[in-house]
């Protein structure tokens, strides 16, 4: 049974693609002992890819001397996900939006779409080689009955 | 129906050439260049391709995977052949949804309907 304290780690990898599979191992781990929702995994787990992709290929320029490095938090409410790449950084406000115009018709361009789509929290440091993203766990949806005011 | 790696299984019906994809994550790079390989071989395969993508197997996928269909599409589309997606579960198709990918990709819920006027 897990505990009420919420339980942090900091993981530092290499900066190459396939490093992403223990990361996820690892939180979607906790995410399962502490109850979340097959669609709250899916979505964690989505933007953990999009995440690390985007540090190893945009931050760190797919440099393998590079790391990453990757510090969460799962607690019974919530899960607080920070990826920090070595890179110069990025302006967030500068990406296209990637729905409309050419945008959707390129190849590229939707991990930070996803990201701030499947999170109820993300944001960057002042450098942007650093996202912080927050999801908190999904509620139970309410019934007829719980929806109704009691008198 | 042959099998090309262990990425996608290809059916030919009628006009229409099914492509199935096999796993059940699509995530790392080198396995999605290695579907990007198969596939485009077997648009080439044809003049003018048309095209069913067959999801059933999918669970999971990253927007690396849309990037390929977008230049998978692109290829099919220069030679005048058509592009359909099918079988796509709720969890992905709302990638789709998000991305408004819904706008460019003909989606349909089966294999059937998505090859039934290309047969």
């Amino acid at each position: 049974m897990a505990s009420n304290a919420p339980i942090s780690c900091s993981i530092v990898v290499d900066s190459k693609p396939s490093a992403v599979d223990d990361v996820c191992e690892q939180i979607l781990s906790k995410l399962e002992e502490n109850g979340f929702s097959k669609d709250d995994i899916f979505a964690i787990h989505l933007t953990i890819e999009e995440a690390f992709l985007n540090a190893v290929r945009h931050g760190n320029k797919m440099d393998p001397t590079k790391k990453v490095q990757i510090d969460y938090s799962v607690g019974s409410d919530k899960v607080e996900i920070c990826v920090t790449d070595q890179g110069v950084g990025f302006e967030p406000e500068a990406v296209a939006d990637p729905r409309y115009g050419g945008g959707l018709y390129k190849p590229g361009g939707r991990g930070l779409l996803l990201m701030n789509s499947y999170m109820d929290v993300v944001s960057f440091n002042e450098r942007g080689n650093s996202v912080h993203m927050v999801r908190y766990k999904e509620k139970p949806r309410l019934t007829r009955n719980q929806d109704q005011t009691q008198i | 129906m042959a099998a090309i790696k262990p990425r996608i299984s290809v059916e030919f019906a009628g006009k229409a050439t099914i492509i199935r994809f096999t796993d059940e994550r699509i995530l790392e790079e080198k396995d999605i260049k290695a579907l990007q390989e198969s596939i485009m071989s077997v648009i080439e395969q044809a003049e003018q391709m048309n095209l069913v993508l067959d999801f059933g197997n999918v669970r999971f996928l990253s927007s690396a995977v849309l990037g390929l269909l977008i230049r998978i599409s692109k290829r099919i589309y220069e030679h005048d052949g058509q592009l359909r997606l099918c079988n796509i579960n709720p969890k992905i198709y709302e990638i789709f949804k998000i991305t408004r990918l819904t706008k460019t990709f003909d989606i349909y819920k089966d294999v059937e309907s998505a090859a039934e006027d290309l047969s």
